[in-house]
């Protein structure tokens, strides 16, 4: 019983200009959308994939981030004692006691400036990271101002090319290697000698322990031991579960800002489509009567011109959708508002996000035919026809 | 050509039930314009019998396609019996009217309202999306269609690329394609020229007599009512006159 589908594409076909306009204003609202999907995604699959499930992270309690946090000597030994740890090949417990401090370097061909996460590992870190690759040159030697950069690092900042050196903390640091983490956040820091980075910056205290666990299901045990220690004060929590939570703030606010913007966006796609439509409707009144006429009932042609503003909806969202694919190729920096250090990750696109967009342009489609069509199925015929004068 | 016209009393009318395939008794109809009532139609009877060509005539806005369009379902009287094959159509609700339209009525219309984005089998096919028919069987009736009415070489044309009398041939294998009870034309021959209006009515002519379908036209075309069986003649919303042609059939 119902009105065939060419009936509804050739229509769209046939007015080219309009349907393309319409279209445009569609797939406009679903480029930014989807951008701002596949941008918080990025940004948080950046920070997530930073962290590893066997690894737990042991900071000062109330501290949100390492860069905030402190753990003195006493206490780092006291945390290494506990049996829930993995050994190394010589037995000895598979931790690190490392440092975090911000200092500013200059971008690349710029006079601007930005924060960079120093970080002072100590042997165990390389091994505790086995997503951090060293690409090009050694590691750093203990004892010596040495450092390896991370390769985006490397890329965007003076000085930290391969066989170049900065100036921090009164000394200069030589980059003897650049590591690859991958799209994690390691990729943005600075690995330097743990005790080196102390003394150049004259801090007693660590910032953070990492190590890893005999068996994942151990984690709430040490948790309970090490939060409930009287000569502690630390929280411990999975690395993926600390990163998540840094990734949190900045998704809600991109997430945030990035509804705002389609709202505003799809209202006015959505009136253009309302536009369309009812000068679609306007333009077939005739045929419409005829339709209905020839025995097509109202809700055949509800559904034809439903169909007609799903149409544009779809054919928004897939050119939308389409041309937000091709962010992926760049690649994005900020500031991680809770580490203050620059990030670097990529827009990605997931089928999940795909299905948002798609559902997102198909209800402003809709949305935009629901009126028109209303009024095309409720014309009466002879009026439609109008069969008198 | 045209005999006097014979009055006949309405009610004497209702005695030729037996053999009618349309009743209509007592029919009213108006509009609103406006705040304004127009009075239309103020008691209609007629009946009308199968296979039976009829012509509605009469003056400009005398109400001949407000009966004609009561009379196929597409609008509702405000009073008044419309019987078609049986069925009182007054009665039927908004859906069962589209469905009882699809089944039993075919529509030719002056200016043809062939959809324009379809091709003339396309178009033709219309109707038969309503029925259960098959693709193949849709196909087999819409060639015989365009077959009858000789337009069968341009199925596959757009209605733009066909002249005034080509698109009427479309319409009308459209209007015969599900072989409805009855077939209405409202001005069939108003827009087109003096041969093709010739050649629509030889067409119509031709189903009335050799196929039996039974047709209801309006027209204020002389020549077109000379070629209908029996002429109704519609002054001011009512009957005034009806006449049976005298043509060698
Ligand atoms: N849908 C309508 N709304 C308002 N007035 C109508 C409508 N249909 C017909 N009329 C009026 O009813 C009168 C009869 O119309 P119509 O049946 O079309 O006449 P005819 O076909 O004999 O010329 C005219 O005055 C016309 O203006
Ligand atoms: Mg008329």
């Amino acid at each position: 019983m119902k009105i065939p589908y060419q009936y509804t594409v050739r229509n769209l076909w046939n007015r080219k200009l309009t349907t393309a306009l319409t279209v445009s204003g569609m797939a406009l609202v679903v480029f930014v959308f989807s951008a701002v999907l596949m941008l918080a995604y990025g940004l948080k699959k950046t920070l997530v994939n930073t962290g590893s499930p066997d690894n737990v992270l042991v900071l000062r309690r109330s501290s949100t981030s390492e860069v905030m946090s402190t753990i003195d000597r006493y206490q780092a030994s006291v945390i290494a004692t506990q049996p829930e740890i993995a050994l190394d090949s010589d037995g000895l417990p598979l931790l690190a006691k490392e440092l975090l401090v911000l200092i500013t370097l200059n971008k690349r061909g710029t006079t601007k400036v930005a924060n960079v996460t120093l970080r002072g590992v100590d042997d165990n870190s390389w091994e505790l990271r086995p997503g951090v690759r060293l690409v090009v040159g050694r590691k750093f030697s203990k004892g010596a101002n040495e450092i390896v950069v991370g390769k985006r690092i490397a890329e965007r900042f003076e000085g930290c090319a391969l066989g170049e050196s900065i100036k921090f903390g009164k000394r200069r640091w030589l980059v003897v290697g650049i590591m690859d983490a991958g799209n994690t956040e390691f990729s943005s820091e600075v690995w330097g000698d743990v005790d080196q980075f102390m003394q150049a910056f004259r801090r007693p205290v660590y910032s953070g322990i990492l190590f890893r666990l005999k068996k994942r299901s151990l984690f709430p045990g040490v948790k309970h031991r090490l939060e409930n220690d009287p000569r502690l004060t630390v929280v411990a929590k999975t690395e993926i579960e600390y990163y998540k939570e840094q990734s949190e703030l900045m998704e809600r606010f991109i997430k945030i800002l990035g509804m705002v913007l389609t709202s505003i966006f799809s209202l006015g796609a959505v009136i253009g489509a309302m536009i369309t439509m009812y000068s679609n409707v306007a333009n077939r009144i005739v045929e419409i009567g005829t339709l209905r006429a020839l025995g097509f009932g109202r809700t055949s042609v509800l559904t034809a011109f439903l169909l007609e503003a799903l149409l544009l909806g779809l054919a928004g969202g897939i050119i939308g959708l389409a041309s937000s694919s091709f962010l992926q190729n760049i690649t994005v920096s900020t500031t991680n508002w809770k580490s203050f250090s620059e990030v670097a990750f990529r827009f990605a696109l997931t089928p999940r996000i795909a299905l948002y967009a798609i559902s997102f342009a198909a209800i402003m489609g809709i949305a935009g035919g629901a009126l028109p069509s209303l009024r095309a199925a409720r014309l009466s015929i002879v009026e439609a026809l109008h069969t008198w004068e | 050509m045209s005999e006097p016209p014979s009055k006949e009393n309405p009610k004497e009318l209702k005695n030729d039930d037996d053999r009618a395939l349309i009743i209509i008794n007592d029919l009213h109809k108006s509009y609103r314009k406006g705040t304004q009532k127009v009075t239309v139609l103020t008691g209609v009877n007629l009946s009308i019998t199968r296979a039976q060509y009829v012509a509605f005539i009469g003056p400009s806005g005398s109400g001949k396609t407000t009966l004609l369009n009561l009379i196929a379902g597409i609008d509702r009287p405000d009073r008044g019996k419309l019987v078609v094959d049986g069925i009182d159509i007054t009665r039927l609700d908004d859906s069962k009217l589209s469905r009882w339209r699809a089944r039993h009525v075919g529509f030719i219309f002056q200016f043809y309202n062939l959809i324009p984005v379809l091709t003339a089998f396309e178009n033709v096919e219309l109707p038969l999306l309503l029925t259960p028919l098959s693709r193949k069987q849709r196909k087999k009736h819409v060639t015989a269609a365009l077959k009858v009415t000789g337009i069968l070489d341009r199925a596959f044309y757009y209605p733009s690329q066909l002249s005034g009398g080509q698109q009427q041939r479309v319409a009308i294998a459209r209007a015969i394609v599900t072989d409805p009870t009855i077939i209405v034309a409202d001005e069939p021959t108003g827009d087109l020229d003096k041969d093709s209006a010739v050649q629509i009515l030889d067409l119509l002519h031709h189903l009335n007599r050799e196929l039996g379908k039974t047709i209801i036209m309006v027209t204020h075309d002389p020549r077109a009512a000379r070629k209908a069986r029996k002429v109704y003649v519609l002054d001011k919303g009512i009957l005034r006159d009806q006449y049976e042609n005298d043509i060698i059939w």
